[in-house]
């Protein structure tokens, strides 16, 4: 269980969360979506412990992210993040971009590791790209090996930050595809994400950020249909 | 206009001696660039680090490798150190003084060249859960390598070229050494040190091109 | 603060050794420089192959060390009765050398200038000669500049190897003092010094023109 408790972060002057408070239990997924600059990218990043916090505090299976103590290596390995810009490695084969981790991390072996990987690039599509250099994929094949990257350390959580946003809009449906089957596996999943057709579909529950605040959580049918709120409903009468 | 007769045989004759001497120079390149090297990473590193106590002396080495001459650099080496008791041979002054120089020349153009890498493939490497150093070495280095390859293979160029400034403090097993060597016994000038210039270009030239066939080989991406 | 037997007259000594420094530097850039336009200009006309000759020349100024074209060069006017002093052979050989990187540097700075505007210079009716002159030479400076300072500087820390002839420029004066008052560190610091603070300013310059001009684009 991931617990956001009365965030509070700033850059600078600028505060961009401004109390925060989620819960997200094992196997939902949340999509959350906003205007840019409402502080949804930030949050995750919170939640990994990227970024540090002003106060309040983000609790991941009862750990304190924030806490001093903390092993954040350790922390992370349980939660994956997959971000906008795929951030491939561009020196690694796809199959050793997505056996780094689990082999310099988690102390696999080459072979755990190899076998680990091609189970996750068959998942997401890519059994026949594995000698392949990201630099010759396309945008969405490296967005699908990323969320491979991140499946391959068998995390708890997942984070999405807006990743489909940056690819080419034909390319948008194989990825979502991707994160479809990742929700029916059960994945405990956050996603950042401006697809309103996702969140519809495939969330348990939609949150709305708007200048720094969560202004307003409910399930699909509920949050699209009634929403309580007047700027989500300003937000979504803007929204196609 | 010529009241002199060429005397190619003779300093032919002294070739073996030459090339024994090339190989002292391509020694000492080697192993200034190894060093050299090393220390620019940390140099690179240092420079970026929000630390005074580690930007602040690596700027100094980097500014003052880049605007002394290396000539400048040996001779602290050799005659500089001498205040102190240090007395380096010119062999070891000679080393000393290219690592020097190297050191600075690549420590800038290795900040150049992780300036060039997006800082998100380090967030990346960390969302993986991978402590700074790992992401470090198996991420932004390799990277790092790649963007600054040509540099490194100039500055290995220069490093060759710079082995001949260490006659001016006695070396004489380097290539421009021996060469200075037999010049001084011989008063044959211009044909042992035209056969030098050729032996120099010849090994400007390989290096030159053996780094081009490294780099087809190892960046295949 | 410094207990140091070195006078105003010795500080004079280096300074003039700066300037012999200054003065071969001064004749090997203005040399090397017309030649790198004359022959940047040409590479950046003619085929690869009609410049091979040229591109080999050049390359040898850059793969051979310094210090034995100075000998070389020496050996050779001695050798041809020529007599020239070693300040002219020592300009002449250091101006070849110049021009050897400054053709890389206005070659490469004339194919930066976009084919597209020369073509609409020279559709509009320019000569070739107005074309270089109006277009291609204000773009292509902008390019070469910070370049171009950094071989002035190269060169001028390159210059100490003149001592090998003879010359009396600003390192072999302070090794002079070196000899005489026998305190190298504290000589050479000076030394470095002076040389630093000659090239430093016009570095650091350098490196904001080409800030402020990459900015303006």
């Amino acid at each position: 269980m991931i617990e956001i408790k009365n965030v509070h972060k700033s850059f600078g002057t600028l505060e961009v969360l401004k109390g925060v408070n989620l819960t997200v239990d094992k196997g939902e997924v949340v999509a959350v979506i906003g205007g840019s600059g409402s502080g949804k990218s930030t949050l995750l990043t919170c939640i990994n412990g990227l970024e540090q916090i002003n106060s309040g505090s983000v609790l991941v299976d009862g750990v304190e992210v924030h806490a001093k103590t903390t092993d954040l290596n350790k922390l992370r390995r349980k939660i994956g993040i997959v971000f906008q810009q795929f951030n491939a490695f561009p020196h690694l084969t796809v199959l050793e971009n997505v056996t780094l981790a689990p082999r310099k991390v988690l102390g696999m072996t080459n072979t755990e590791a190899e076998e680990i990987a091609v189970k996750q690039l068959t998942h997401v599509g890519l059994a026949d790209k594995l000698s392949v250099y990201p630099g010759r994929l396309s945008g969405g094949q490296q967005q699908r090996m990323a969320i491979a990257r991140a499946l391959a350390m068998s995390p708890s959580y997942v984070l999405f930050d807006e990743v489909t946003s940056a690819l080419d809009p034909q390319l948008v449906g194989e990825v979502l595809d991707t994160l479809k089957l990742l929700a029916n596996d059960g994945m405990t999943m956050i996603c950042v994400t401006h697809e309103m057709s996702f969140a519809r579909d495939v969330s348990n529950r939609v949150a709305f950020f708007h200048k720094g605040v969560l202004a307003e959580i409910a399930p699909p049918d509920q949050f699209f249909t009634a929403p309580q709120h007047p700027e989500t409903k300003e937000f979504l009468s803007n929204v196609r | 206009m010529f009241d002199y007769t060429f005397q190619w045989r003779q300093a032919l004759q002294k070739l073996p001696l030459l090339l024994d001497g090339a190989l002292v120079t391509l020694q000492i390149a080697l192993l200034s660039m190894a060093m050299g090297i090393a220390f620019a990473v940390l140099l690179a590193v240092a420079r970026n680090s929000r630390s005074r106590w580690a930007s602040a002396p690596a700027s100094v080495w980097v500014e003052v490798s880049r605007n002394t001459p290396a000539l400048f650099q040996i001779y602290m080496a050799h005659f500089g150190l001498g205040s102190y008791g240090i007395y380096l041979s010119p062999y070891m002054a000679l080393l000393a003084g290219i690592t020097f120089n190297n050191a600075g020349y690549l420590a800038e153009t290795f900040r150049g060249a992780l300036r060039a890498i997006p800082g998100t493939q380090l967030r990346a490497a960390r969302s993986l859960g991978m402590p700074s150093m790992q992401a470090f070495r198996l991420i932004i280095m390799p990277q790092m390598f790649r963007i600054a390859f040509l540099p490194m293979t100039n500055q290995m160029v220069w490093a060759i070229l710079m082995t001949s400034l260490g006659v001016t403090v006695g070396m004489n097993t380097d290539l421009a050494g021996v060469t200075q060597d037999i010049n001084v016994r011989s008063f044959r000038t211009f044909e042992i040190f035209a056969i030098a210039a050729v032996i120099y270009y010849l090994i400007a030239k390989a290096v030159t091109i053996g780094a081009q066939l490294l780099a087809s080989r190892l960046f295949r991406y | 603060m410094f207990d140091t037997a070195l006078t105003l007259s010795d500080l004079m000594f280096l300074l003039k050794g700066a300037g012999m420094t200054l003065a071969v530097t001064f004749f090997a850039v203005t040399g090397g420089t017309l030649l790198g336009l004359l022959f940047g200009v040409l590479r950046a006309q003619i085929s690869v192959w009609a410049a091979l000759p040229l591109i080999f020349v050049l390359d040898v100024f850059r793969s051979v060390p310094l210090l034995i074209q100075l000998v070389l060069a020496n050996a050779f006017q001695a050798i041809a009765g020529l007599n020239m002093p070693p300040f002219a052979t020592s300009c002449i050989v250091l101006a070849l050398y110049t021009s050897a990187y400054c053709t890389e540097i206005v070659r490469g700075a004339i194919d930066a200038v976009p084919t597209v505007t020369r073509r609409a210079g020279r559709s509009l009716g320019l000569t070739w000669g107005q074309d270089m002159r109006f277009i291609v030479f204000p773009m292509a400076l902008r390019v070469a500049l910070p370049s171009w300072i950094g071989l002035t500087l190269g060169v001028m820390k390159d210059s100490a190897l003149v001592l090998w002839l003879g010359l009396i420029e600003l390192l072999r004066s302070g090794q002079i003092l070196v000899t005489r008052l026998q305190e190298p560190m504290f000589i050479l610091m000076v030394v470095g010094a002076i040389y630093f603070l000659m090239s430093f300013p016009i570095a650091r310059l350098g490196g904001q023109l080409e800030k402020r001009w990459r900015e303006d684009d």
